[in-house]
């Protein structure tokens, strides 16, 4: 596909939308997580965790985090499960995090042994929004609140509905993150009239979409005379254009988006 | 005659005539359902469980002028499963969680509701479904969510008895519509996901006392016992040797039953714990089975197992379709069934016979027959998808075999596929008895994966997650005739007719008329909420309907006039 200007633009990851976390998921084997999730993490746990269980883990009589032992977990649901609900009981209180955060503590309590909190940072989100508006570009196609595109993914809230790893990775190979709903479609219709779009629903009879125009657009299949789905995203990969730390920056940035 | 003895006469006959409208549903009418295609009598239309109806007013060439005839709307949110029964004009179904709706079936207008009171201990796994109903006489039958089986006075929809089928409180429900043989109210009970020991029990139709009652994970000194092994010296601490007791093998999709050979079918679900097969050595029997028992004493018959030791989850409730086919170029009375393992088999139902496995989506948990139709299983490595999913190649949504075109139609999930994984489960009764952690197969990390049990409007798991069809299979070979793709997966029902026509609907809402011969679509509608339930079709005042369950809306369509 020829890609259009709006989509050719510096843009971030279609990617990036609502999609369940990689925290979430059970038992992910240990070195499965992402290093700006294990430092996402420990900024929650320094700020949620430690007047009880310590920085090291083992304020609680009895309770060694540090271990990788859990007495009411074994997998990272049960992790969540415990995290997100409490211990009745006990001291442990249910605590509201949303996805992104929860992946971050997940990760950070599976590392807690061997993580070190200086090598992964997560950077500066002053910086990182600066980067988004400016120099990255992002906005172009992406939106974020009332600035923005809606070519690309809404970002508002991207930072409750992705981890910090996932957002990287969309950050330095945006196909490999790309959420199957979000991929770029071409669609011709039957008078060679061309729709480019980014998917929003389809069904075995229509597609909608939001067009290069930013319009939404529904589509009879039975109209058309191609339609094709594609999986490469039409966003730039920024693991040369973004130093690393610029890179930090920006995935700080996003982490703070949580909507209204 | 006198003038007057004849306007007696007359008198008599209109009135014979009024009684024939509104007679009993005896045995012998259930028998012999499909000779009378203007009722829906039985869960599957008759006791072949074919789902194929005679009527021929809505034919390929004029379904395009299906129009809507009447709606009902349920009150209760949540998936409709329920299948109707309309006898002699009149249609009872079932809504959540165990309400009967008597209604007009030609404009759906409501003759009365019976509203069961659960225990508020009930316990069933996955939402408060009610598959429907059966009728004898004048009397209709409902199991409940809290393991209860109810006969119901059909003109009042006042209940008549109501007696315990399972302990609720340990996780036994009852979900499917019973089945009536004879004299006899046949049930099986859910529960497979709380370690429950199932069973198919039959009832007294008049009295409501239990007759016999087949476990489907059988006790010592019973045959099968064998297939739950005791703990090897080197098994895992959780290995459990007496874990029949927990065995599983519920049974929560209605039966058929074959008059001729007076055997009655079931399909067995899973065993427990569900996906933790290390817990349960053995072949674990009945579970994943379907077992063929005499209709007056429930004696085992014979079975077939299709997955053995599941660790999957692939429940094997699917509706059994009795068909007489030629295979092979011999007359068989045969068993067709696509199982939730993605297999294709044609068994012989008089003896259990295997004759046919194939595999109709794909397949990896095993590869190859033997000649007695044992699976040589090849359990994928760790963190290996495995073909099909949790939820299987189709699962309990009814298929249809149409004696006129020789073709068996299920819907199919296909290119589904989940990463198992066992954990160890301790019993607790009540408790869910699951044992595993499973992953839906992503085709990105983190992309949403395939609800199991339900959508909502945006499909954003998309066809890189799964997509559905309705396959059209040789019911002798299993071979694939045509295939209706969807880009949803479906958990809909199907149903075909003598003109040629199938209906089915889909996750995505529509309802569609598909030409059953050719797989070509003849009409749709779209209906807006998942169709999850199996049409059915009739006759009132001589107009063809054809009914339609999407969301909360019970929908029924006819030809314009």
């Amino acid at each position: 596909m020829r890609a259009h200007p709006l989509l050719s633009c510096a843009l971030l990851a279609l990617a990036l939308a609502p999609a369940r976390i990689s925290g979430q998921a059970p038992a992910a084997p240990p070195g499965d997580y992402a290093p700006a999730d294990i430092a996402y993490g420990s900024g929650i746990y320094d700020a949620q965790c430690t007047t009880c269980h310590g920085a090291n883990g083992d304020g609680v009589g009895g309770v060694n985090l540090r271990s990788g032992n859990f007495r009411n977990a074994i997998t990272d649901l049960d992790l969540g499960r415990v995290i997100t609900n409490g211990i009745q009981g006990t001291g442990m209180q249910a605590f509201r995090f949303d996805a992104a955060e929860l992946a971050g503590i997940i990760a950070y309590l599976r590392n807690m042994n061997s993580a070190d909190r200086g090598s992964a940072k997560l950077g500066d989100p002053a910086r990182g929004r600066a980067l988004v508006e400016g120099k990255g570009g992002c906005l172009r196609c992406h939106r974020v609140d009332a600035e923005g595109s809606h070519v690309a993914p809404d970002l508002s809230e991207v930072g409750a509905l992705r981890s910090a790893g996932s957002l990287l990775r969309s950050l330095t190979d945006p196909s490999s993150q790309m959420m199957p709903i979000n991929r770029p479609v071409r669609a011709v219709l039957r008078d060679g009239k061309v729709v480019n779009g980014r998917r929003l629903n389809e069904d075995t009879y229509t597609v909608q979409l939001i067009d290069d125009q930013e319009k939404l657009v529904s589509l009879a299949k039975s109209d058309l005379r191609e339609y094709t789905i594609l999986t490469t995203s039409p966003m730039p990969s920024f693991r040369t254009t973004l130093a690393a730390d610029e890179l930090a920056d920006v995935v700080a940035y996003l982490l703070s988006l949580k909507g209204r | 005659m006198t003038r007057r003895s004849t306007a007696t006469l007359a008198l008599l006959l209109t009135a014979a005539a009024s009684f024939r409208v509104h007679a009993q549903v005896t045995a012998d009418r259930l028998a012999n359902a499909a000779r009378e295609p203007r009722n829906w009598l039985i869960y599957s239309g008759g006791y072949f469980s074919n789902r194929y109806s005679a009527l021929t007013q809505i034919t390929p060439a004029n379904a395009k002028n299906l129009e809507l005839k009447w709606m009902y709307q349920a009150a209760v949110a949540g998936g409709w499963q329920t299948t109707p029964l309309v006898v002699d004009g009149v249609m009872y179904l079932t809504q959540r969680p165990n309400d009967v709706v008597a209604l007009d079936a030609k404009t759906g207008r409501v003759f009365w509701i019976y509203r069961h009171q659960l225990d508020p201990t009930q316990i069933v796994c996955c939402g408060s479904n009610n598959r429907g109903l059966a009728i004898l006489g004048d009397t209709l039958y409902m199991g409940t969510l809290d393991a209860r089986l109810i006969a119901i006075d059909a003109r009042s929809g006042r209940p008549i008895w109501n007696t315990k089928v399972g302990d609720n409180t340990a996780g036994y429900s009852v979900t499917l519509a019973p089945l009536v043989v004879k004299d006899k109210v046949i049930v099986g009970v859910g529960g497979g996901e709380y370690g429950i020991r199932g069973y198919v029990a039959a009832y007294d139709a008049r009295s409501g006392r239990e007759v016999w009652r087949f476990y489907t994970i059988p006790g010592p000194n019973e045959a099968g016992f064998d297939s739950w092994k005791a703990c090897p010296p080197d098994a895992k601490p959780y290995c459990d040797s007496e874990a029949w007791k927990h065995g599983g093998g519920s049974v929560w999709v209605t039966g058929s039953y074959d008059p001729a050979l007076n055997q009655t079918y079931w399909g067995v679900g899973n065993a427990g714990p569900d996906w933790n097969a290390d817990q349960r050595p053995g072949d674990n029997l009945y579970t994943d089975s379907v077992v063929a028992l005499d209709a007056d004493t429930g004696r085992l018959k014979w079975h077939y197992q299709f997955t053995p030791h599941d660790r999957y989850d692939y429940d094997s409730v699917q509706v059994p379709v009795l068909a007489d086919i030629t295979w092979r170029g011999t007359p068989v009375k045969a068993m067709v069934w696509a199982n939730r393992n993605g297999n294709f088999y044609v068994l012989d139902r008089e003896t259990g016979r295997f004759l046919v496995g194939k595999p109709f989506v794909k397949v990896n948990w095993m590869d190859t027959f033997d000649e007695r139709g044992r699976p040589h299983q090849t359990v994928q490595p760790a963190g290996q998808p495995t073909w099909p999913g949790n939820q299987g190649g189709t699962n309990w949504y009814s298929p249809s075999y149409s004696p006129h075109t020789g073709l068996f139609y299920v819907s199919a999930w296909e290119n589904y596929a989940t990463i198992f994984g066992g954990t160890p489960v301790e019993y607790q009764e009540g408790r869910n008895f699951g044992g595993g952690q499973n992953r839906n197969y992503l085709p990105v990390p983190g992309a949403p994966g395939l609800p199991g049990l339900r959508r909502g409007p945006i499909n954003n798991w998309t066809e890189a997650a799964a997509t559905g069809a309705v396959l059209a299979l040789d019911a002798a070979t299993g071979e694939q005739k045509w295939r209706y793709p969807m880009t949803d997966v479906t958990d809909s029902g199907i149903l075909t007719t003598a003109a040629d026509v199938l209906f089915t609907g889909g996750r995505e809402g529509y309802f569609h008329a598909i030409d059953a011969r050719t797989g070509s679509l003849l009409w749709k509608a779209s209906l807006g909420a998942q169709i999850v339930s199996g049409p059915i079709t009739y006759e009132v005042d001589g107009k063809q309907y054809v009914t339609a369950i999407s969301g909360l809306s019970l929908c029924v369509f006819g030809l314009r006039e």
